[in-house]
């Protein structure tokens, strides 16, 4: 069995992320403290931040803030805070991470967090968000505004839905116009939208670099770590040089042929967010066997880019529109998600499909076993199929995680060596 | 002449029977007619009607299906209803159906909605955007694109036109329906010791089963006996369920949750089929009036989200005018809406001064001595407080 070894992403880059979303963090603190700038809940799926940046609104992810206190080993105390109002224990987590950070003036980084001037629940696909939402703006006092995404069940969304949205897009606009006090700037949100068109581009750019063999970066425990940044600060420049400066890091990777690993033995799609509150743990149980991930479907929960979707500054509503209605993955229907793995497998050239079903989230989870049961029979993928949650450190099970995942590989490894002695 | 006792026994047998026997009558009597399921909670069934289609409502596999198949398939926490749709569909049990419709509900049905098109590839599987935004002014404008795209499909595999004038008397008869269904909650609320909560269950639900033509006939004539049925009122507490919106309860739960004490004044089984608190209008385009009676004349759920009107303060009047002495909250395993709005509700009626209880249940559950002993427990401190 190979020798656990702790790997590391260690370009520039990460450090980057790291000051950009303290640099996020410190705006909140501040609009906090001083009430300006505006704020406003946005859900991270199919969101609509260039709306915000038109007006010089800074977006709160509460989806952020859960996942920061899990990786900070910070998760337990606020859940079971919500848990003793009345929230069971089949709740989302990070709904109840969120809600008992406000009953507890728990924030991830120490620093305050501001009521938001609007709760945009931007729902796109998660039912929970919804609900999540509607709580937030009880306990705030905040005003709610519910964006109604229709849910993609055809291969492309129609004109009414379309429709649908951008009149929505254009309320919002209206509200946030009362209540910043502020003209609604066209240029400005155009702008938003080019840069937000340029960043998927980028993105997208680097998504492709996994194609190659070894891949420069794990596109699950690696692409996580870009996502940050992705979603806060997509609409603006600072996004754009972000992303410009990852790529071209990306690429001196690749021209010196440098992988994740010493030598690349494995390469996998990963299904599903991750144990945040054991992200280490469970990034070194695929290090150990040198197993990359080169495409993931959690990595798409902003936007599916790398089939070539990407916002349109000279229709600026409707990409908006399209982006929520058809370019992320919670949008979409389980029936693309099983095309989208598809195409990973094939074009990234996978070996294999890890699926982690997390017990807070519906949305990814309820439905794998069929997801797998596509893979393993039609397709005749090699599937590994576990367990967890992504917030409640309570659904961890280290040991039979462990196991599960060492014995996929042993397997895997066996039949590639079969393969090759045939 | 109804024999009641007869009646409820009959709903009874209909509802726990998973071969759709009723459903395969209607099939024969209609040859090439097509039968098109529906997941719980709402679905515009007058368009089912219109389309010369008998819609019929499934609520899972009661206690009657054990899961061989689907659990593989949905693997832990998640409901039971999801898995044993599923498995009637591997089992074979939705033979008679040529499609099955699902709606915006929640993340778990609407995932199903897509391993069942999977799965069963000659199946109409469909799924209805029912919008959560009412405050906008585009919200019936989608809802009724989204109705006319379902005509289409509608007409596509049945061949038969919707006409305007068949819609309006689909909306006429199930207007009547839901006239019915408010008459026989309002005399269970008034005289609970008349007519139980479980038989006025038995008797909503078989309306999920057969054409609304009979369900009308069957319901105006148990009401027509029931204004002659003897009954002794019980020392009971008045008591609102809510939270069995879409998972069904098994049946013996509900008796002995009356058995235990108390008078379900109201509850919130099988919804879809009290869907709306006034008749949907027949005046005007028909498909605009049903998308128009979603948006703004629909009963409170936790599936449907009207932020002009929180669900809370509909529970409050819930209670207020049944003149319930408690809430009982029923809630499925794994529900996610059921569990969240529970967090609201509480608040809301520990602000009024409700006491509450809550309960668990699984469709297949089949011991209830827990059960028995909290809710008797919650009566008695009721009742001796």
């Amino acid at each position: 069995m190979p020798e656990v070894k702790q790997t590391e992403y260690r370009g520039s880059i990460h450090q980057r992320q790291k000051d950009l979303m303290l640099k996020w963090y410190e705006r909140l603190n501040e609009a906090a403290e001083t009430g300006t700038p505006p704020t406003a809940s946005l859900m991270i799926s199919g969101n609509c931040v260039e709306l915000l940046e038109a007006f010089g609104a800074v977006p709160i992810y509460p989806e952020v803030n859960a996942l920061q206190l899990a990786i900070r080993h910070q998760s337990l105390e606020p859940i079971l805070a919500a848990e003793e109002i009345g929230y069971a224990p089949d709740n989302c987590a990070y709904v109840k991470a969120d809600i008992g950070c406000y009953l507890k003036g728990i924030t991830p980084t120490g620093g305050k967090l501001p009521k938001p001037d609007l709760v945009l629940c931007n729902f796109v696909g998660c039912n929970t968000y919804v609900k999540w939402f509607e709580h937030t703006a009880v306990l705030t006092g905040s005003k709610l505004y519910v964006l109604d995404v229709p849910f993609l069940c055809e291969d492309e969304p129609s004109q009414a839905a379309i429709d649908y949205v951008v009149r929505q897009l254009k309320e919002v606009v209206t509200l946030l116009e009362s209540i910043t006090g502020k003209k609604f700037d066209y240029d400005r949100f155009t702008e938003a939208v080019r840069c937000s068109a340029e960043v998927e581009e980028l993105w997208s750019q680097i998504k492709h670099l996994a194609r190659r063999t070894p891949s420069p970066f794990d596109a699950y425990f690696d692409a996580i770590t870009l996502m940050g940044p992705l979603y806060v600060y997509r609409a603006t420049p600072e996004g754009v040089e972000f992303f410009r400066a990852a790529l071209e890091e990306m690429w001196q990777k690749v021209a010196s042929g440098q992988g994740v690993y010493d030598q690349e033995k494995f390469r996998l799609v990963v299904e599903g967010p991750p144990p945040y509150p054991y992200f280490r743990t469970f990034r070194d149980m695929f290090a150990k066997w040198k197993a990359c991930a080169v495409a993931s479907t959690y990595s798409t929960v902003g936007g599916l880019w790398e089939f070539g979707a990407r916002h349109d500054p000279d229709h600026p509503f409707e990409s908006v529109a399209m982006h929520m209605l058809s370019q992320n993955v919670t949008n979409r229907n389980y029936l693309q998600r099983y095309e989208q793995i598809k195409r990973y497998i094939e074009e990234w050239n996978a070996d294999g499909l890890i699926i982690h079903f997390v017990k807070s989230c519906r949305l990814f989870s309820a439905g794998q076993g069929d997801m797998r049961d596509y893979v393993t029979k039609t397709l005749g993928v090699p599937t590994l199929y576990i367990e967890s949650d992504l917030e409640d450190p309570r659904y961890f099970a280290e040991a039979q995680t462990r196991n599960r995942i060492d014995a996929f590989f042993e397997t895997l490894e066996h039949s590639k060596l079969t393969a090759k002695a045939v | 002449m109804l024999c009641l006792e007869r009646t409820f026994d009959k709903s009874q047998d209909q509802i726990a029977d998973l071969s759709f026997a009723r459903v395969g009558e209607w099939k024969d009597r209609h040859p090439g007619a097509k039968v098109i399921g529906y997941f719980p909670v709402y679905a515009p069934v007058e368009i089912i009607h219109a389309a010369g289609m008998l819609p019929v409502g499934l609520s899972g596999g009661g206690d009657r299906l054990d899961i061989q198949h689907a659990d593989a398939r949905f693997g832990s926490f998640i409901c039971s209803i999801i898995k044993t749709t599923l498995e009637m569909g591997l089992r074979e049990h939705l033979k008679m159906f040529d499609g099955i419709l699902f709606s915006s509900i929640c993340d778990s049905a609407r995932n199903l909605c897509f391993v069942m098109k999977r799965n069963f590839p000659d199946l109409y599987t469909d799924f209805l955007h029912l919008p959560h935004n009412p405050s906008s002014t585009a919200s019936v404008d989608f809802l009724a694109s989204e109705y006319r795209r379902l005509i289409q499909e509608l007409e596509r595999i049945g061949g038969h036109e919707v006409t305007e004038a068949g819609l309006k008397n689909a909306i006429a008869l199930y207007n009547h329906n839901r006239q019915l269904i408010r008459h026989l909650y309002a005399l269970r609320a008034q005289k609970p010791h008349v007519l139980r909560a479980w038989e006025s269950y038995v008797l909503v639900r078989a309306g999920n089963l057969m054409p609304v033509e009979e369900h009308n006939v069957l319901l105006e004539e148990s009401l027509q006996e029931l204004t002659q049925r003897p009954g002794k009122p019980r020392d009971s507490i008045r008591v609102v369920v809510e939270g069995a919106f879409c998972e069904q309860p098994p049946l013996d739960l509900i008796k002995l949750v009356e058995d235990a004490g108390c008078y379900l004044v109201d509850d919130d089984f099988v919804i879809g089929r009290s869907w709306f608190t006034e008749d949907v209008p027949v005046n005007g385009d028909a498909v605009h009036a049903l998308a128009e009676s979603y948006v703004n004349r629909a009963v409170y759920s936790s599936v449907r989200h009207d932020f002009r009107a929180p669900r809370w303060e509909g529970l409050a009047e819930k209670v207020k005018r049944s003149r319930a002495d408690a809430v009982l909250f029923l809630i499925a395993k794994f529900c996610e809406p059921a569990y969240f709005d529970y967090v609201l509700f509480k608040q809301k009626l520990e602000k009024i001064g409700v006491p509450h209880l809550l309960l668990e249940f699984e469709e297949k559950q089949f011991t209830f001595d827990r059960v028995r002993t909290e809710v008797e427990t919650f009566v008695e401190s009721l009742v001796f407080d």
